[in-house]
């Protein structure tokens, strides 16, 4: 392609983006969607497998009880529409990591229809709504052996793992999200991350983007600024991250754009996102539709959850992540803007855990918006992911109000929990790092200040306070650092000043 | 030929459970039996000359401790070969699950063996249940004991075939459009078709879904009721099976069997007679209504309007679903392999087992099914096959609102030679023109034999509604005992020996 990339600020001035985000959850029941198998992560491959999911002749599915109920929670956290009377369809096509050659999916009636979600991005609310969540069973997965790059391409031949085969797997669509601007990619990965927060608040999945239980496909298209007309879309799949969210519609909103200048017409296609470059490459075209000759699964009987079920459902739904929000902020008593810093930043369960465990809203908020961010970001981490938890950063807030550490020291005793010493208190110990105030053992340190400096003692002594500055700083050296500097000035003004 | 393959089911169980003979005596019996004619028959894919004396020796050894036994315990029986069973080769008559041995039981099959019934052996079908000859088996048609040049029916042919030429007392059959019924007509058998959910598929090879019914095929009506009781009733691996207790049947049959119709409403379908039907057969049918009467059931004329439509819709309906059920026969994990060489593509060596493992008339209805379910042509055709479904229904709850039961002819011809229809599919389609109905509506329907037309059986279909079956075994059993008495001597009697 001869086209030439433009830069992202260069294209929002002259494209719209309109973008649209289909994931797929798996949801977390101990059993799969139509058979009794586990559906536990990591097995040998093909050891969590019965007749029914590896489709053998004659096997029949039944629905999972608990999935469907998984689904209708989502369904009302999202604020959908849950149908009274809805049936599963085969998707037919032939693949031979899919058992039965079709996919036990919905089609036309879905479970859950007409739903939003609020995410806010720097004070603004984009609401996101939500097409359809339905229920479907996913596929096993396919190791293709022989080649460079894992890829079929290449590849002398593959295996097939079943064990993910009949996975309770939740679609979750949403409508075209058009008036955000160049602020797309980041309303993609708020979107996101909200969906995540709400599933793991509903329990219903472990939504684990690297290990595949939350997977994000992104569709993209561009038209001119001025066009009433939306452009062709293309889906970016095997976005495994947050981060990748974003980067695929930033990614792909410049090649289109890219495309579109050179006078060329963006191809609907699969395109399939590279964590590595940041880079998408185009798979399959969809220009011919594929034909999954939808029907309804005839070996599966309509669904019909009661209207009363559902309303107990809705009743017991646990505290949503947004609500909890609200609470939270007005209780920490945030600016929206703190608030959405606090959000994006992964930091809001550290934080109430820190509060739990003692801490001041503040104190917590500092601690882990500053100094621990800063080092995650150091170290290509989560915040959550750093080895120090929440009690043992209520702890060490405590130290410092407790006077027993400076800001300084409290940063070094942070060091060694880090580094796997134990616990501030611990460290705080082990490293003698607690302040002295204690006056009898800080005067020998003041004497010899003074003794070592007669000419700027002789100014104190004449009236010029200031120049104790110089002497506190003598005694802070001469402890490294473990004197209480308040402390230290008032024993060198007593000591020159009294007589 | 002994006395033992001779007797009926209920009489056998009688016999080993009163020890005046083993079941292995019984077993060996009909394996001599198989021995003697199945190479003219050839109701048999496979015969499990070991497995069926291993279960007839268990039975002897549990009633040898005093264990009370099943109502069929010892009894052998003939098993289609669409009915998975761990173990023994379930080839659902086609090459391409030649060699595939399942690991799991149906629960059909559970449910039998568990009944301490004698299976002998899997039976020949048409492939994957589709046709009614057996001759779109992969391995050769079956036999029709009355005349070897004719068709057993199909397409659990094989299962007509063995009960008739008295391989076995007892045989299971699936039903999608008449594969029971058929069958049982045309070899002088009883066969019913269970209310749609009736009987577990759990294990049945799937040709069409929603239409699919495993039942039994007896000599007597007794004997299918017994095997219904055995192999009916709820299934938790079943979504579609019924959560109800299994209608009483065995008392259904016994009550029947007094010949006493009093006061039964019996409607004779206008639709189902006519253009089409032999004469032979329309006579025949003529005197079991007669039959009907003289027993004191009240006879009425029914209309079914859309009874007509039943062929078209079923061969819109059934294709589609059997273009998907047989999707998973690809070679990847189980069954036939062709032209993987190393070099071939994963597609390429699909299409080659596909195109060498599935012969003739399936390839015709997945062609046919891909078609109808394609997007754009869905709802003219898959859609509107479902709508004549839902009118269907309607006509048969019109009925029943005047009518206990609906009676018709069960095929509109006795059995024709072998060959004869092969080359032309619509004529072997219209076999099942009088079955369809009662598939498509999921209502139960038996096939009892009333009498011969040029020597050869016709059969009587007893229609009931949904989760009435008890109704067609009390009337078919009234009638196997008018006509016996008529005859002096079941329809089975007249059969020339082997």
């Amino acid at each position: 392609m001869s086209a030439v990339l433009s830069a992202y600020d260069d294209v929002i001035t002259r494209y719209a983006p309109v973008i649209g985000l289909e994931t797929h959850v798996e949801l977390g029941t101990v059993s799969k969607m139509f058979c009794g198998c586990s559906t536990s992560f990591g097995g040998e491959p093909n050891t969590q497998v019965c007749p029914v999911c590896l489709g053998l002749p004659g096997a029949l599915p039944v629905a999972n009880a608990g999935a469907i109920e998984a689904t209708i929670r989502i369904g009302l956290a999202l604020n959908c529409s849950i149908a009274s009377w809805c049936r599963f369809a085969r998707k037919n096509y032939f693949y031979p990591d899919m058992p039965k050659n079709f996919q036990i999916s919905q089609y036309d009636e879905p479970l859950c229809t007409d739903g939003w979600v609020d995410v806010r991005l720097a004070g603004v609310v984009h609401r996101i709504e939500i097409e359809r969540v339905h229920l479907e069973e996913d596929t096993g997965k396919s190791l293709h052996v022989g080649g460079a790059t894992g890829r079929i391409h290449g590849a002398t031949h593959s295996l097939v793992d079943f064990n993910r085969a009949g996975i309770p797997l939740v679609e979750i669509v949403t409508k075209p999200v058009a008036g955000t601007g160049a602020q797309a990619p980041e309303v993609a990965r708020a979107y996101v991350t909200e969906l995540r927060d709400i599933l793991r608040t509903l329990g219903v999945s472990d939504v684990r983007m690297e290990q595949g239980s939350l997977r994000c496909d992104v569709n993209t298209s561009l038209s001119t600024v001025d066009s009433e007309v939306w452009g062709t879309r293309t889906e970016t799949k095997n976005v495994n991250s947050l981060r990748s969210v974003e980067r695929a519609v930033r990614s792909e909103m410049i090649r289109q754009a890219a495309v579109l200048d050179a006078g060329e017409r963006v191809i609907q296609e699969t395109r399939h996102f590279h964590e590595n470059s940041g880079e998408s490459t185009a798979g399959r075209s969809k220009e011919e539709a594929t034909d999954y000759r939808y029907f309804p699964e005839p070996d599966l009987v309509p669904l019909a959850p009661a209207a009363e079920w559902i309303e107990q459902l809705r009743g017991t739904l646990p505290e949503l992540p947004s609500t909890r929000r609200q609470r939270l902020q007005a209780s920490w008593n945030l600016s929206d803007p703190e608030m959405d810093a606090l959000a994006n930043a992964g930091a809001l369960d550290l934080i109430e855990a820190t509060v739990a465990a003692g801490a001041p809203a503040e104190d917590a908020r500092k601690w882990w918006l500053g100094d621990l961010s800063r080092r995650a970001n150091e170290a290509g981490l989560e915040l959550g992911e750093l080895p120090v938890t929440p009690a043992q950063v209520a702890q060490l807030a405590g130290l410092v109000t407790a006077g027993r550490v400076n800001d300084k020291l409290a940063r070094q005793a942070l060091s060694g929990v880090l580094a796997g010493e134990g616990s501030p208190e611990e460290v705080v110990a082990a490293r003698g790092l607690e302040v002295v105030s204690d006056t009898g053992a800080l005067g020998t340190a003041v004497d010899e200040a003074i003794a070592a400096a007669p000419d700027i003692a002789a100014k104190v002594r004449g009236g010029k306070t200031a120049a104790a500055g110089a002497l506190v700083g003598a005694v802070m050296t001469a402890t490294r650092g473990q004197a209480d500097a308040r402390v230290v000035r008032e024993l060198i003004l007593a000591r020159l000043t009294q007589n | 030929m002994t006395e033992l393959t001779t007797m009926d089911a209920a009489a056998l169980a009688v016999e080993i459970a009163a020890g005046r003979v083993s079941a292995v005596e019984v077993a060996l019996a009909h394996l001599d039996r198989i021995a003697a004619v199945d190479d003219k028959v050839h109701a048999f894919l496979h015969i499990d000359h070991d497995g069926a004396l291993a279960a007839a020796r268990a039975v002897d050894e549990r009633r040898a401790t005093g264990e009370e036994l099943g109502p069929l315990a010892g009894v052998p029986l003939a098993m289609k070969d669409v009915v998975v069973t761990r173990g023994l080769p379930s080839t659902s008559g086609s090459q391409i699950l030649r060699g595939w041995i399942p690991p799991y039981d149906a629960t059909v099959t559970r449910r039998v063996l568990d009944a301490g019934i004698v299976m002998l052996g899997k039976t020949n079908m048409d492939e994957f249940a589709m046709g009614s000859s057996t001759e779109n088996s992969a391995y050769g048609p079956s036999h029709n004991p009355w005349d070897l040049d004719r068709i057993p029916g199909g397409s659990s042919g094989g299962s007509s075939a063995a009960v008739s030429a008295y391989e076995a007392p007892l045989g299971i059959g699936t039903d999608t459009g008449g594969s029971i019924r058929q069958p049982a007509a045309v070899t002088g058998l009883v066969g019913h078709k269970p209310t749609y959910g009736g009987v577990s598929r759990y294990g049945l090879i799937a040709f069409s879904s929603s239409l699919d019914q495993a039942g039994p095929l007896s000599r007597t009506v007794l004997d299918a009721a017994l095997l219904h009781e055995v192999i009916g009733g709820h299934d938790p691996a079943d979504s579609t099976s019924i959560d109800a207790p299994v209608p009483a049947v065995v008392a259904a049959a016994r009550d029947g069997a007094r010949a006493d119709l009093s006061g039964l409403r019996i409607g004779v379908v206008q639709e189902l007679s006519g253009d089409g039907y032999e004469s032979g057969v329309l006579d025949r049918f003529s005197d079991a209504v007669r039959l009907l009467t003289e027993l004191g059931a009240t006879i009425t004329e029914v209309s079914c309007p859309h009874f007509g439509y039943a062929l078209p819709a079923y061969y819109l309906i059934a294709p589609s679903e059997c273009s998907s059920n047989l999707a998973r026969f690809d070679a990847v994990r189980y069954g036939l392999r062709v032209g993987d060489d190393g070099v071939r593509g994963l597609e390429e060596v699909m299409s080659l087992t596909r195109e060498a493992g599935f012969g003739a008339e399936v390839k015709r209805r997945i062609i046919l099914g891909t078609y109808a379910l394609s997007s754009g042509y869905y709802d003219a055709y898959y859609g509107q096959a479902q709508k004549v479904r839902t009118l269907i229904s309607r006509d048969f709850a019109a009925g029943f609102k005047t009518c206990d039961v609906l009676v018709s002819p069960t095929t509109p011809t006795v059995a024709f030679p072998l060959g004869a229809r092969v080359d032309d599919p619509m004529a072997m389609y219209a076999a099942d023109l009088c079955t369809l109905p009662a598939s498509l509506a999921g209502t139960p329907a038996i096939s009892v034999p009333c009498g011969l037309s040029e020597g050869l059986p016709v059969g009587l279909q007893v229609m009931a509604p949904a989760l009435a079956d008890d109704r067609c075994y009390r009337v078919a059993a009234a009638v196997e005992a008018a006509v016996a008495g008529r005859d002096g001597q079941p329809i089975l009697a007249a059969a020339p020996s082997l």
